[in-house]
């Protein structure tokens, strides 16, 4: 029978998101070539509670490994514990998150079984029993449709484009043996700063409130912050290229072709003109919204809703109104 | 002591090229468009440069995969500050897994104290060829790294991960992925690009294996309908929120 792997991230003991999305797609492919997806689960204890979660969305098997080494993530570490469970447990495609965390674990588990991977995908098919998968290149300005040569078929999936879905299934818990020594850690964890667990990252937040070179000073990013806010957890702050250049935002909020590609729902670009490796990086939001003070700026031809005028005005009485809703 | 750094590099079209299908809608366009060294590459290559000039000697040596021209990139690596260079002559467009085993053969016969990559490559946007060489080669790595410090044949390395920072320790050999964050990456000087010309570039014919993977169709993302102006200035936000609720249904 044909199974179908999904890599559950976890963190701080709760799933992510795109664990929900990762294990809804495996199923969706398990049930067009008649298998059965298998989750995998790993972290330090606790975990096991959360199998539920993924037998909600489909996952027929869920195997969990605990353990106090697995508090941090390690690429060596998951790869030595996936890579085992592959050999063991035969899959036709291994599903992971094209999250930080699975964008550095998918492409090591495919090079360790010497297997072909595709990241990023934003669509996967079965054709003739075969995955096919869609994936961005140049970051976005096209996409290609890639085959798989091998087995498993290692995939990264990008968050936010496939939508959690419930399709209960059984569930069935395994323990996932952790035997795993210090010559598996080749990089030790020492801290993490910043509060990893809070704050959304622009890749995967729902709403993205971005700013340009059009908010004049850096300062002005606090009303960002504070529409950002108004939405109560969903959304992440992202930035242009010109205004991480000029030292004003970190990189790790740049949206664009040096920066992130993003898929949210809703995506404010505000003060941001719409340059082409802009545009590449969040034109496949669902919803785009403009506001710019020039009507002739680009980002207003690919916008969904665009208001033209002053930020300075718009934008607080935006986080008045969208404050109101809640 | 004398640092000795790789950097693999690839040669990408610029960012601001619109991109065109072309070679029956599996390659693209590259008649008219403008190449430049990938971004990324120039973070790695600035910071080997730094850990050569803060160690007082080293040589850093600049590694790409590819045809002819994929040595426009070394060359710009060159000019920059790289001591020597090698292309690994291969045909070109290989991605992925086909990549890391030709600079895994290459690089396994060197001696060398970092190994280092951009983050990614602009143009296939693969994000994979540092980590399955770490794979390949069996080395400690850390992957998306904004700044690094060496010590005591040790490397503290600070990495991007989503909502944060990771710090991680790593012992020499060991590769990096370097993202936008402490290195700003210099220029060529004119006297550089001069220099360049008279540095080493090794050519070696190589034979690739299987990616893995087979790209069969390459087609443009659907034009987004064009949209609407909902108005001009704050007086439109209320009209805007009344579209996203009702219309988009996204709020």
């Amino acid at each position: 029978m044909p199974n179908i792997f999904a890599f559950a991230e976890a963190r701080d003991g709760e799933l992510k998101k795109v664990a929900q999305e990762v294990v809804t797609a495996a199923r969706q492919v398990a049930d067009q070539l008649g298998g059965e997806v298998h989750a995998v689960l790993l972290g330090p204890s606790g975990l096991r509670e959360r199998a539920g979660e993924l037998a909600s969305h489909g996952a027929d098997h869920v195997h969990v490994g605990e353990s106090d080494a697995l508090q941090h993530y390690s690429g060596e570490g998951f790869t030595t514990l996936l890579v085992n469970f592959l050999k063991a447990n035969p899959c036709d495609a291994a599903l992971f998150p094209a999250s930080a965390l699975g964008k550095d674990l998918a492409p090591r588990v495919a090079a360790r079984l010497g297997v072909g991977y595709a990241s990023e995908c934003t669509a996967l098919q079965v054709e003739n029993g075969a995955l096919v998968a869609t994936r961005p290149k140049y970051a976005g300005k096209v996409f290609a449709r890639v085959r798989f040569t091998d087995t498993p078929a290692v995939a990264s999936l990008r968050p936010n484009t496939f939508a959690p879905a419930e399709s209960a299934r059984s569930g069935e818990v395994h323990t996932l043996e952790v035997s795993l020594n210090s010559a598996d850690f080749g990089a030790i964890v020492r801290e993490i700063r910043a509060a990893a667990g809070e704050k959304l990252d622009v890749a995967e937040a729902p709403i993205v409130v971005a700013g340009g070179r059009g908010l004049k000073d850096p300062a002005n990013f606090k009303l960002l912050d504070e529409l950002a806010d108004a939405f109560g957890g969903r959304a992440a702050v992202g930035a242009s290229r010109a205004v991480v250049d000029a030292g004003w935002r970190p990189h790790a909020e740049q949206v664009g072709q040096t920066g992130k590609t993003v898929s949210p729902t809703l995506y404010f670009a505000i003060g941001i003109s719409g340059a082409m490796q802009h545009l590449a990086g969040m034109r496949t939001a669902k919803y785009i919204v403009a506001i710019n003070k020039d009507p002739e700026a680009p980002i207003f031809k690919v916008a969904d809703y665009g208001i033209v005028g002053d930020l300075m005005e718009i934008v607080p009485r935006l986080t008045e109104e969208v404050r109101k809703l809640r | 002591m004398r640092v000795k750094s790789i950097v693999c590099v690839k040669r990408v079209p610029d960012t601001e090229t619109r991109i065109r299908i072309s070679g029956g809608a599996t390659g693209v366009e590259t008649a008219g468009v403008k190449y430049l060294l990938n971004p990324y590459d120039e973070f790695a290559l600035e910071a080997a440069l730094k850990q050569k000039e803060g160690a007082g000697e080293g040589q850093v040596t600049a590694v790409t995969v590819g045809g002819a021209e994929a040595a426009e990139a070394l060359r710009s690596a060159l000019a920059i500050g790289a001591d020597d260079a090698v292309l690994l002559r291969a045909e070109a467009g290989l991605e992925g897994l086909a990549v890391a085993k030709l600079l895994a053969e290459e690089i396994r016969g060197r001696a060398y104290d970092l190994l280092l990559f951009g983050m990614k490559a602009v143009d296939d946007d693969l994000q994979a060829v540092g980590p399955m060489v770490a794979e390949l080669l069996d080395l400690p790595a850390a992957t998306s790294v904004i700044e690094f410090a060496s010590a005591d044949g040790r490397i503290t390395a600070q990495r991007e991960i989503d909502g944060g920072v990771e710090v991680v320790e790593l012992t020499l050999p060991c590769l990096l992925t370097m993202t936008k964050g402490a290195y700003k990456p210099r220029s060529a000087s004119l006297k550089g690009i001069m220099a360049a010309k008279k540095k080493p570039i090794e050519e070696k014919p190589v034979q690739a294996s299987s990616a893995g993977i087979q790209i069969e169709k390459l087609s443009y993302p659907p034009e987004r309908a064009a949209g609407r102006i909902v108005g001009q200035g704050a007086d439109a936000v209320p009209e805007l929120l009344r579209l996203l609720r009702q219309e988009a249904k996204v709020l």
